[in-house]
């Protein structure tokens, strides 16, 4: 297991760094799919912040426990009714959306809970996934560690597909961090960028 | 040295008080007496304390064993103990029968002094709410200000959610587990089922067959059975005893052929041999008027605006007497107040019973939580 408080770039989360900045102190967050609890462990310690996991697997909701989170074990593709809209500050999915099967779904719903939401995924666009992909073979590395018979990812997606897919669903992005290997990526982050950071909320209504 | 793991051997204690409780009913006990029992230590801080609740059939003997009755164990002795999910030797543990119950403490079999004799139907309806006062005053006489926490499955769970509602700066944490906030329509047709098989049977007497020197046992056979049978799951009990036969094959008649017969048959005579009819009516009572939110409209977070405890739900996946959609009704009201709170769902066969099997899914979440709780 790895300590909450080693440096992400070293626990493989990056994506940790740059959430932790965007979250104001003593906000309300709520986790979706929150592993063993390290980020919001991290951001109660650090931050100061208030909130709650949710975790399926009896594992990682029993080391939750353990690093001393509120954790919640409900399955998230059954919605979040337990929650009343504007409840949270930030809704957090941090590498999960290509694993989650209802995808408008739970963006809409992240979007009623909190007044922001923060997701982070592996972009499918990066340039060793479609190298992989020219070479005839579905990607495997860092970020998607899967083989492609066993992988939970069922929603693979690039940058520049997210960002469509905010355009034509009312969602408005306030700021993104692409990086490679734990460090930001500015030049053609779509090619060269393996994993996004994304922070919205919901669009002006027309 | 009692074996590891094990509190070993305990005995019940006795407290007596003479201030007079008004009850939920407007019933008034003028004393009363509670059984219970303590494991482990109070720290000098006195911060040490967990109240553990117990539900329709059991009492204060949670852990350990008598010296004169050495197959008595505990009911919740696999959670409880040395080294045990709730560790007896980081925490002071007091078990307690609650008011109108038949293991010691002031109930239906007691006497009533006004009259010299046993309470028999005499003897005043109690509720949750109830309970909780007479333990929160047994707290104050034991020097116990504040639980560490109080925990409870079932009917306990319901307790150690009324704690965080009635007494919220006596408690700092509730173990809720296999819980209700209310009972369902068909919760409460079962309770009447059970309770129709005791006050029809010509035993009963109306409540004072003590003075008849008869027990109504047919009906609390039944009652226990048609308890037992809401206790477990179809699987759990497919798995047990199937279409097993006792002997093999058809007897045709209404002897006992299917093993599962015998269980109940054999589990109802057990429970009618040691538990007396009139606390069972009144606890199947107390289980169907508890509802906190009732008094807030129904909104059981606005019942839940004072609380302040720490939360740790847990709920069973084949429990369907109170299946896990009933604790996430409790969760949704923790959160609508902010309060710190954890739910874990245990992908348990065992049915409402398994909040008393030793799962260590279920034990390990148990253990963590309350590692985490400081003194």
């Amino acid at each position: 297991m790895t300590p909450f408080d080693m440096p992400a770039s070293l626990s493989g989360r990056s994506d940790f760094i740059a959430i932790a900045k965007w979250i104001k102190p003593d906000a309300r967050v709520l986790d979706l799919g929150c592993g063993d609890g390290s980020l919001l462990r991290h951001l109660k310690e650090a931050r100061g912040v208030t909130g709650y996991g949710i975790e399926i697997d009896d594992i990682k909701v029993l080391a939750c426990v353990k690093n001393r989170v509120n954790v919640l074990q409900i399955d998230l593709e059954s919605g979040l009714s337990e929650f009343e809209s504007d409840s949270f500050d930030y809704v957090i999915l941090s590498q999960t959306l290509q694993a989650v099967r209802h995808t408008e779904r739970i963006i809409r719903d992240m979007l009623r809970v909190g007044r922001e939401a923060i997701v982070t995924f592996p972009n499918f666009g990066y340039w060793r996934h479609r190298l992989q992909i020219v070479g005839g073979r579905m990607p495997v590395s860092g970020e998607l560690p899967y083989e492609w018979y066993d992988t939970p990812n069922i929603h693979l997606f690039t940058i520049r597909d997210f960002e469509n897919f905010c355009g034509t669903h009312n969602v408005r992005i306030l700021e993104r961090v692409v990086m490679a290997e734990g460090r930001p990526v500015n030049f053609l982050p779509n090619l060269l960028g393996s994993l996004a950071v994304y922070r919205f909320d919901e669009g002006p209504r027309a | 040295m009692p074996p590891e793991g094990t509190v070993g051997t305990v005995s019940p204690k006795f407290e007596r008080f003479d201030e007079p409780i008004v009850l939920q009913s407007g019933a008034r006990l003028d004393a009363y007496q509670l059984a219970y029992e303590t494991y482990g230590t109070l720290n000098s801080a006195r911060s040490n304390a967990v109240l553990v609740c117990h539900a329709l059939n059991a009492s204060h003997h949670v852990a350990g064993v008598y010296a004169d009755d050495p197959d008595n164990v505990g009911w919740w002795d696999n959670l409880i103990g040395p080294g045990k999910p709730l560790d007896t030797n980081r925490f002071f543990v007091v078990g307690v029968n609650n008011i109108g119950g038949c293991h010691g403490s002031t109930g239906p079999a007691s006497i009533n002094p006004a009259t010299g004799s046993q309470w028999g139907a005499d003897f005043p309806m109690v509720t949750v709410e109830d309970w909780v006062e007479a333990q929160s005053r047994l707290a104050t006489r034991l020097g116990i200000r504040r639980f560490a926490a109080v925990m409870g499955g079932s009917l306990g769970a319901m307790q150690a959610l009324q704690w965080t509602i009635s007494q919220p700066q006596r408690i700092g944490h509730a173990i809720v587990i296999a819980a209700a906030p209310k009972l369902s329509t068909q919760n409460i047709a079962f309770n009447e089922v059970a309770r129709q098989a005791i006050t029809t049977d010509p035993d009963f007497h109306g409540g004072n067959f003590y003075s008849h020197g008869v027990v109504p046992r047919r009906g609390l056979r039944i009652a226990r059975m048609i308890g037992h049978i809401t206790y477990l799951s179809d699987d759990a009990m497919a798995e047990k005893f199937g279409r097993e036969l006792r002997e093999g094959v058809y007897k045709f008649n209404f002897d006992v052929e299917f093993q599962i017969e015998s269980y109940l048959r054999y589990q109802a005579d057990k429970f009618a041999e040691r538990f007396d009819a009139n606390t069972y009516l009144r606890i199947t009572k107390a289980l169907d008027y508890f509802d906190p939110a009732a008094a807030h409209g129904g909104h059981l977070s606005a019942a839940l605006k004072q609380a302040s405890a720490g939360f740790l739900v847990a709920s069973f996946t084949s429990d369907w007497r109170f299946s896990p959609a009933r604790s996430r009704e409790i969760v949704k009201a923790l959160l609508d107040n902010g309060l710190d709170a954890s739910y874990a769902e245990i992908n348990a066969p065992h049915g409402h019973d398994a909040f008393l099997m030793d799962d260590p899914r279920y034990h390990n979440v148990i253990r963590a939580y309350f590692n985490n709780i400081a003194l």
